[in-house]
């Protein structure tokens, strides 16, 4: 299923002429390389999410974008438009940063109309349109407060309105939520994405929070070490991350050091595992990944396709299920995490020190080059 | 962008960089300008009469330096870790003597301990003129220095670390020497060498109250005023150059360590009664307080009656200031002018200057240099910088001698001389801001300098407010920067306070020293309301 959808992406982006089109950016800090010969394409009215740990570039790339940053090589085109040499003040994006860097001795009017006031524009129009900034964001009570007066989630909103203001044809979000309390960001993840379905605005959000990107994001683009390892929707970087390293920074994953038996089975101690090896040659050393929720537990004694006899070594409930650390001997003493339903764990009785029977499904078993568990 | 930078850099080579460079070069000429290399230091070494002031000026500073950092400290610590009443009385009063010139304690010192003072029993027969006026006269003015930089470091204490050592048991004196002590101990650093640094390269009480002791500054003064032996002058500034910058690159290093030390999660600190304690912690306030206050209230004393201590018939004879040795009247009102002009001059080019230093980008190179020229005026006596004038604006071949002895050069000097605290000042508040700010406004296509003069200038309107006032301050009480420079029609206060001691009018030498204090003070109540008036009318944001 990922691979027919991964497919259909790619038809898309043939058909319609990015918006935002990255041609083999490269940022260097003296010795460092923030971003490593790096190409990208986005189409207009995405929502773009660049995820990866501290460090990976993302933020760099996100200002270089802005022109906030200037790479050492490399060539940015934004609508058709060659804008690699353009320093940030001749660029067309609004910029909301963690901060907000909402002016502290400005109301919230004055704010929002702060990137308006010196356009061509008549004094009424300028009052119209923030008015609708503020009553598209939900303000328009707080107009005339100033930031320090506003709760966390409403700056955040001003920081949005000014941005939008000048109707820009980029809306670049650099971590907008993360110091937010966690209800408000659940929230606003969700009116954020919202608003840019409305307007239709190309938008780039660079995040730290998998969920958040997962939730809000039509494609994710993973980077690390100033490279991207990935781009595809949320679901096919989910279901099938295209590195160790994506599938172990997006949610959890299991992590299985094996060999290829034959086609389409994988050996791991005593045990075989039926499953796509991606034309590895037997003998090949490689490493098995599956999610902990696709792990299921199985009525079969085991010795049949896939099922394990395994031993429940602890057992964690975490609310709306149970995550359960299993041990089997056939598999060599390797821990695998499952997450396990409630509702089976009350009917079964399972706790800690159960024996069961666990099925790795095979169509769930992804495979890595190599026998080091990416850690 | 870089055209701005330019600029005020300009101002700082000319008007800083290039005379001090001038006066090194002085030091290695002989009196017809020819190089004759380091033979003028060989001579100040081997002329004991001169090489022993080095001596002089480390043991009083030393003895200064003793004096002033403990009774500050322990003056900072009832402020800050005790409940001990009236916390803000004695703050103020502690304080005073900023606004007084160093020259006003050495006249009230010979008033109270001279040949025909008032408690010169005290001394046991020593006499006030030497390093004992010296150093009980610079313990006066370098005290409030200490006081604040201490108690800025008392402040950041955290009380997380208090309710720790006492859940573990700790006595109090235990508490003290390992959570108060260490806490404070970079400010007690820095305190030291702002002291050490302030009584070595004084001028001002070595000068009224030094008599045959001669140190450094005093040497700097008479080979050029009373020898015209330049080339001397300019060897002994460079010696004393040297514990100054010394000095000031410890502090540097220490204060940067600093930073490190307060995290954003520390919990304010809330002293609670101790009777005891707190009692006489009163006391020793209060005896500090009262000497402080003694000294002034003595100066005013003998300002207004014939002849302290023996007749005391109230006159205002004294302060007919145009009958004396010094300057008159109009030197007064050289020096509010001088004092205007550069707080108005002084605060912009150090405000400007500080925000292309922090907040534009680029450039790295001209604004590194930049900051460093900012930061030197601080190691750089006034005494030095005044001489380096001499050499650099007298000079015939030099276009800009038109300045000289005329209230633009002045204004110049005195900037120079205190733009460093000036300069701390505005970058602090230029940090307190979010660094996203321009880039903000670049989004929404506004220029730099829309967002420096709607956003930045408001914010930061307390702390330009506060640079001015202390541009005010100084260049009301400074002598040393000046007394090189003035001239025959700016003459300034301080400077005729000087002169009439000179000419042995010390009553009116005290009257002088008054007026620039209440000056001053007057300044700081205005700066005062001015400041609540605007907090009023402009930071209505900063409430919540």
């Amino acid at each position: 299923m990922g691979k027919a959808l991964r497919r259909e992406v790619g038809a898309q982006e043939i058909a319609a002429a990015p918006y935002l089109r990255i041609q083999r950016l490269t940022k260097r800090f003296g010795a460092f390389t923030a971003l490593d010969d790096l190409s990208l394409e986005i189409a207009e009215g995405e929502f773009v999410c660049f995820l990866g740990p501290s460090g990976c570039g993302k933020t760099t790339l996100l200002r270089t974008i802005a022109g906030l940053d200037v790479q050492t090589s490399g060539r940015i085109e934004q609508g058709g438009r060659d804008i690699s040499a353009l320093p940030a003040t001749k660029r067309d994006f609004g910029i909301v940063f963690q901060s907000y860097a909402l002016f502290p001795n400005l109301t919230v009017t004055r704010n929002v109309a702060y990137g308006l006031d010196n356009t061509r524009a008549r004094r009424a129009d300028v009052v119209k349109r923030v008015h609708e900034l503020l009553d598209m964001m939900g303000l328009v009570e707080h107009a005339a407060k100033y930031p320090a007066q506003l709760s966390g989630g409403q700056q955040q909103r001003v920081a949005l309105a000014r941005a939008l203001a000048t109707s820009p044809g980029l809306l670049l979000l650099d971590e907008p939520l993360s110091a937010l309390d966690a209800k408000v960001r659940v929230y606003l993840r969700h009116e954020i994405k919202q608003l840019q379905r409305r307007l239709g605005v190309t938008t780039i959000m660079v995040t730290h929070d998998q969920e958040e990107a997962l939730t809000m994001a039509d494609r994710i683009v993973v980077m690390n070490h100033g490279a991207i390892e990935q781009i595809g929707t949320p679901l096919e970087i989910y279901r099938a991350p295209a590195s160790p390293f994506v599938a172990d920074f997006i949610g959890v994953m299991n992590f299985v050091a094996g060999t290829v038996a034959r086609d389409r089975a994988v050996r791991v101690g005593r045990t075989e595992l039926a499953c796509e090896v991606d034309g590895f040659a037997p003998g090949t050393p490689v490493t098995l990944a599956i999610r902990p929720e696709d792990i299921l537990v199985h009525d079969a004694r085991g010795g049949e396709g896939n099922v394990v006899r395994v031993r429940v070594d602890a057992l964690a409930f975490l609310g709306s299920f149970f995550r359960a650390d299993l041990v089997g001997d056939a598999m060599d003493g390797v821990l695998l995490r499952a997450d396990l339903p409630v509702d089976l764990v009350r009917r079964r009785s399972i706790a800690e020190k159960s024996e069961l029977s666990a099925l790795l499904p095979p169509e769930r078993i992804r495979i890595y080059p190599g026998d080091t568990i990416h850690r | 962008m870089r055209a701005f930078i330019g600029v005020i850099g300009l101002y700082l080579v000319v008007a800083l960089a290039l005379p001090l460079g001038l006066m090194l070069g002085k030091s290695l000429q002989g009196s017809k300008d020819e190089f004759v290399g380091l033979a003028n230091y060989v001579r100040y070494f081997s002329t004991p009469a001169l090489f022993q002031s080095i001596g002089n000026s480390l043991w009083v500073s030393i003895l200064s330096t003793a004096i002033t950092v403990p009774s500050a400290f322990a003056y900072a610590y009832a402020l800050t870790r005790t409940r001990m009443p009236l916390r803000g009385l004695f703050k103020t009063i502690a304080l005073v003597p900023i606004l007084v010139p160093s020259l006003l304690p050495g006249l009230a010192l010979v008033y109270l301990f001279g040949n025909q003072g008032l408690i010169k029993g005290l001394l046991l027969g020593h006499s006030i003129y030497g390093p004992i006026g010296i150093v009980m006269a610079e313990v006066f003015t370098t005290f409030p220095h200490a006081l604040l930089i201490i108690l800025a470091a008392l402040a950041l204490a955290d009380a997380r670390l208090y309710e720790a050592a006492v859940a573990l048991r700790a006595s109090p004196a235990r508490i003290f020497w390992t959570v108060t002590l260490p806490g404070a101990r970079y400010g007690l650093i820095s305190a030291t060498f702002v002291v050490f640094t302030t009584v070595i390269t004084d001028f001002g009480a070595p000068k009224v109250i030094g008599g045959q002791y001669n140190v450094l500054a005093t040497d700097v003064y008479k080979q050029v005023i009373g020898q015209q032996n330049f080339q001397m002058g300019a060897v002994v500034s460079v010696i004393l150059l040297m514990p100054a910058i010394f000095a000031f690159l410890v502090d540097r290093a220490v204060r940067r360590r600093q930073v490190a030390l307060l995290s954003a999660r520390a919990v304010v600190y809330e002293p609670t009664p101790k009777r005891v304690l707190d009692l006489a912690m009163l006391a020793y306030c209060t005896l500090i307080g009262m000497a402080i206050l003694s000294i002034v209230a003595v100066s005013q004393f003998a300002a207004l009656v014939k002849f302290f201590p023996y007749n005391l018939t109230l006159t205002w004879a004294h302060y007919d200031f145009d009958t004396k040795g010094g300057g008159g009247w109009a030197s007064y009102y050289n020096s509010i002018r001088l004092a205007f002009l550069t707080a108005m001059v002084g605060t912009v080019i150090v405000f400007v200057g500080a925000y292309l230093v922090e907040k534009t980008r680029g450039f790295a190179l001209g604004r590194a240099l930049f900051h460093f020229l900012a930061m030197l005026p601080m190691a750089v006596p006034g005494l030095v910088l005044g001489l380096a004038y001499i050499f650099f604006f007298n000079a015939p071949a030099n276009p800009l001698n038109v300045l000289y002895r005329t209230m633009t050069i002045l204004v110049v000097n005195t900037v120079v001389h205190f733009y460093t605290v000036g300069h701390l000042t505005a970058l602090t508040a230029l940090r307190q801001m979010d660094p996203e700010f321009e880039t903000v406004s670049a989004s929404l296509k506004q220029p730099f300098y829309r967002t420096f003069w709607r956003v930045t200038v408001p914010v930061c309107l307390p702390s330009t407010l506060d640079i001015a006032i202390y541009m005010f301050v100084n260049a009301m009480t400074t002598v040393s920067g000046v007394v090189f420079i003035y001239g025959p029609r700016t003459e300034l206060a301080s400077i005729s306070v000087l002169n009439m001691d000179d000419t042995g009018e010390i009553a009116s030498a005290a009257a002088m020293a008054m007026m620039i204090f209440y000056t001053n003070t007057a300044a700081r109540g205005l700066h005062l309301l001015l400041a609540r008036w605007l907090e009023h009318r402009t930071q209505a944001w900063r409430r919540r």
